[in-house]
């Protein structure tokens, strides 16, 4: 059953890309900017979990809140400082000061804690459950169930709530929304802390499969989640969740069965296929472009 | 070409073979020791790659972060070029800018008909997957990185000349018709073409030429380092040219090259801060961006001159 077992270790990883995708995909929908930064926040969860739990030792489930909320504050408070300024600015700009907020927070974790992995405490019992004779550990297990509760909570936040049709409303036209009365930067600021709490999950998740973190991780983790967010087109959240689910369990297939080494050129060559053929992705919609 | 164009490139050229007197007379002197040559050299080739990137994502307004794949895939094939088939060093390095030049054209071909944060993610992709496939390959050692090809004559001059012969073409470039075609494309793509200009070709040209002096770039970098790893090469790299082109203004020559030089010789200086310096740089990135774009440059000097009054126009 290796065959099964590596859809599901493919599916598990993949959720984690889709918590990360979830994130990239609202933030690129409302700011219309590719979040460097993101990825780094992934780490920054993850460290946060890590402190929480090994140094100031509180209880498992208040430092994933702690994680959670500072991840969310963190993302907030980049946005008001880096990113605001420049709002009406070329996308280069933005690009480029995402890109040095990224340099920013990899930097300062690797003066706080080092170049040297951390063991990340264990949330779960080790072991596995036996499923159609796959062996699925709980962590892969719980990375799925995780994914699937977030992104229908998201889904339902976004389609059921006023403040989630806030935020359809300034990511389909900021200005039509700002004269109708909706606060573009309180909408802003709650995509950045929803994407950033998510990120913060996906960083615990990520803690605990690997169990080894470095302040490097996000860097691909986060590029990874944005090729998940472009597969399954920018802006909608179900496109990002199965987006990262492919790109998952393509990883997972390249690394049995051709070679790890080449996980990464398969993954790329993912994004380059789909941008060739269908650049809106899996779930977007085409833009026209008017004159 | 205009008189004035003419006056301006003799003023470059005596300007050029001052700095370059200057320089070979204090390396004579031993002023500028092994060093500091070293990090010359490196300005010389970080002049190359922010110049020709200026062309693609200035000039030609294409938002691109592969350059550092186009220098990888000249710096192996010269390197290649000379280990192997032990031809002479200027020759490699035509080779490699030559196999740069095509690869750039293979992959502009398909992806110049993206835009914007599309564009530049593709050029990332394209730019890691050159990456992985230079760290399998057998013929490029992989990981453990690729040795031995250096030609033992090669000194400053050809650096700075090849710098100063690249800073001219892509002048004369610019300048040029086709560069006035490049240019209408950056301003409006579809304005450009319904005068006629064919703009495909014309972004493509310009994308071939960018990626030629990468290659040269890179044939240059393995000519000084004499040992290559694919890992020098990664998305990293290519951020850090465009920072270049970024903060030395895009479209502007003069600006690329200032700015290449100050952010080689710069991180020299923050060397004393050791384990501080990326920090330190990533919060200039930050400021230098917003700075720049939200205009307060005069407002922060008038704010400290006092006595100087700057027109501030909102």
């Amino acid at each position: 059953m290796e065959f099964l077992t590596q859809i599901i270790n493919g599916l598990s990883t993949g959720g984690m890309y889709a918590l990360v995708a979830i994130g990239y995909t609202m933030v690129y929908g409302i700011a219309k900017m590719i979040n460097f930064a993101h990825g780094e926040i992934i780490m920054v969860g993850a460290y946060l979990a890590y402190v929480m739990t090994s140094i100031v030792k509180v209880p498992i489930i208040v430092s994933v809140l702690v994680a959670i909320a500072g991840c969310a504050l963190l993302g907030v408070v980049t946005e008001k400082v880096a990113y605001k300024p420049l709002r009406n600015s070329g996308s280069l700009a933005v690009l480029i000061t995402a890109i040095g907020v990224s340099y920013l927070l990899q930097n300062l974790f690797l003066i706080l804690f080092g170049s040297a992995a951390r063991t990340f405490p264990q949330f779960m019992p080790s072991g596995t459950v036996s499923l159609f004779g796959a062996h699925i550990t709980y962590v892969a297990l719980l990375s799925l169930v995780l994914t699937f509760i977030c992104t229908g909570l998201l889904l339902l936040f976004i389609n059921k709530t006023k403040l989630g049709k806030a935020m359809r409303a300034v990511s389909e036209d900021r200005g039509a929304a700002e004269l109708m009365g909706i606060n573009v930067n309180t909408t802003i600021s709650l995509t950045f802390a929803i994407g950033s709490g998510l990120g913060a999950i996906a960083g615990i998740i990520y803690g605990m499969s690997y169990s080894l973190i470095n302040p490097y991780l996000g860097a691909m983790l986060g590029i990874k989640a944005f090729i998940a967010a472009v597969l399954g087109g920018i802006g909608s959240i179900q496109g990002a969740m199965v987006g990262g689910l492919i790109i998952g369990v393509a990883e997972a297939f390249t690394i049995s069965y051709i070679s790890s080494a080449f996980s990464d050129a398969v993954v790329f060559g993912i994004l380059i296929f789909i941008l060739l053929v269908k650049p809106a992705g899996l779930f977007g919609q085409n833009m026209r472009e008017k004159v | 070409m205009k008189k004035k164009q003419i006056k301006d490139l003799i003023i470059s050229f005596i300007a050029a073979l001052v700095i370059y007197g200057l320089i070979m007379f204090l390396m004579s002197a031993g002023v500028v020791d092994y060093y500091w040559s070293g990090i010359l050299i490196m300005a010389c080739i970080n002049v190359i790659l922010a110049t020709s990137l200026n062309l693609a994502s200035g000039y030609l307004g294409q938002l691109t972060l592969g350059h550092a794949g186009f220098m990888s895939v000249g710096a192996y094939t010269s390197a290649l070029c000379s280990l192997y088939l032990h031809l002479p060093f200027l020759l490699s390095l035509l080779i490699g800018a030559i196999a740069a030049c095509l690869i750039g054209i293979l992959i502009g071909i398909p992806t110049l008909r993206l835009k914007g944060d599309y564009l530049c993610i593709i050029t990332l992709a394209f730019n890691e997957i050159i990456r992985v496939i230079m760290l399998n390959l057998s013929i490029t050692n992989g990981a453990k990185g690729l040795m031995g090809f250096q030609a033992m004559n090669i000194d400053f001059s050809v650096y700075f000349i090849s710098a100063v012969i690249t800073i001219y073409v892509i002048y004369c470039v610019v300048k040029s018709r086709h560069g006035r075609a490049i240019i209408s494309i950056c301003e409006d793509e579809t304005a450009s073409e319904l005068s006629g200009i064919p703009t495909s070709y014309y972004k493509i040209l310009a994308f071939a030429i960018s990626a030629f002096f990468a290659g040269v770039a890179g044939g240059l970098y393995a000519q000084y380092m004499g040992m290559l790893v694919p890992s020098t090469f990664d998305y990293n790299k290519s951020v850090e040219i465009l920072v270049m082109v970024v903060l030395g203004g895009l479209g502007n020559l003069k600006g690329s090259i200032i700015a290449a030089i100050v952010m080689t010789i710069l991180p020299e200086y923050l060397r004393a801060f050791a384990d501080y310096r990326m920090l330190l740089y990533a919060v200039v990135l930050i400021a230098a961006m917003i700075i720049k774009e939200k205009n307060l440059g005069p407002r922060i000097k008038s704010k400290f001159f006092k006595n100087k009054t700057v027109e501030v126009d909102d």
